[in-house]
């Protein structure tokens, strides 16, 4: 029935004769959405926060991955179907579990376009490293592409504690809590806490799941912050950049 | 001079995502002006948030293409800390990466 009500059968087109006594889903969860174009997701996110009932720093947060997990499917999978979306909140535990599905072309298709990754967590690996991106191996991205997406949601569960999860293909990384209270961002998502597997059913698309706790969401500013500071720590050289202008 | 009003040109939301739009205003708007040589403000006034991508689609291209020109040219006007912050990270990148391919 859960998944009934989630609108698992509603986006296969299947009837479902059971009868179902539909809970409203206001403050609770959002059901399966489909989401084919940018003007789609942007609907979806301006939908969704409201139904959240989360506090303003949260919903800023969690609008800001499903922009970027939705973004990456609508341009990197070439799917027509698009990307799947549902988010529910759990109260004993005051999270909100956000995932995403495509059926495209998966991870190692997408970045082996411009690098080489000879298996599927090997792409997997290449895609949360910061820089990286499927459309163009020349430093600092293409015009529309910077391969910022994937590292800056990496970043953001890794300064909040929370579970981050990206399977494609056979291959499966798991971001892992950090208990302790010393908390580093890195390029390279092996150097974070982790599980991984490679022996996985195959998945023709990507998934992405991440669990965002309402308890230790960080300052939407303070996360950018962080994020700003490993860029820098990354530098290649120190010379000094011409600043923008701000009025 | 040409002043953009990106809340406007959003749609008026206060979280400037789309990236489709923000190619649209680089394209149509940002890039005839430096062209010609003329200033751009890009005044973000209401404006609470603004994904990597967004900003990335609006000056990634300016910068390859005149690099610290651009930065003399466009002023980003109202910015709270938040689009502040995010204008940095992406010219933070942007800068890194054009200066090791000057060097290559």
């Amino acid at each position: 029935m859960y998944l009934v009500r989630m609108g698992l059968l509603k986006i296969l087109n299947l009837q479902c004769d059971a009868t179902l006594h539909e809970h409203a889903a206001e403050g609770r969860f959002i059901p399966l959405k489909q989401v084919r174009t940018s003007a789609e997701l942007t609907e979806f996110i301006t939908e969704m926060i409201p139904l959240l009932h989360t506090e303003s720093e949260q919903a800023k947060t969690i609008g800001y991955i499903i922009n970027e997990l939705g973004g990456n499917v609508i341009e990197h999978a070439h799917e027509k179907n698009g990307a799947i979306l549902c988010a529910q909140f759990f109260k004993k535990s005051n999270t909100i579990r956000i995932g995403i599905a495509d059926t495209g072309c998966g991870i190692k298709k997408s970045i082996n376009q411009s690098h080489q990754a000879e298996t599927d967590l090997a792409a997997i690996r290449l895609s949360l490293w910061p820089g990286v991106t499927g459309t163009t191996n020349k430093p600092g991205g293409t015009a529309q592409n910077a391969g910022a997406g994937l590292f800056f949601i990496k970043s953001i569960a890794t300064l909040n504690k929370d579970f981050f999860v990206v399977y494609s293909g056979n291959g499966l990384y798991k971001l892992l809590t950090n208990k302790s209270g010393n908390i580093k961002l890195n390029a390279d998502p092996f150097v974070d806490r982790h599980s991984k597997s490679e022996a996985l059913p195959y998945w023709k698309g990507t998934l992405v799941g991440i669990d965002i706790s309402l308890n230790q969401t960080q300052e939407y500013r303070a996360l950018l912050k962080a994020i700003r500071d490993i860029y820098f720590s990354l530098r290649k050289t120190k010379t000094y950049h011409k600043r923008p202008r701000f009025a | 001079m040409k002043e953009i009003n990106i809340y406007l040109r959003i749609g008026e939301k206060d979280f400037a995502e789309n990236k489709d739009i923000g190619k649209e205003i680089r394209t149509n708007e940002i890039m005839p002006e430096l062209g010609a040589g003329h200033e751009v403000v890009l005044n973000f006034d209401k404006i609470d948030r603004a994904s990597q991508s967004f900003i990335h689609s609006l000056i990634s291209d300016p910068l390859r293409k005149y690099g610290d020109r651009m930065l003399e040219l466009v002023t980003f006007k109202n910015c709270n800390d938040n689009v502040k912050e995010m204008i940095k990270i992406v010219l933070s990148y942007l800068q890194d990466a054009l200066e090791n391919k000057e060097g290559d």
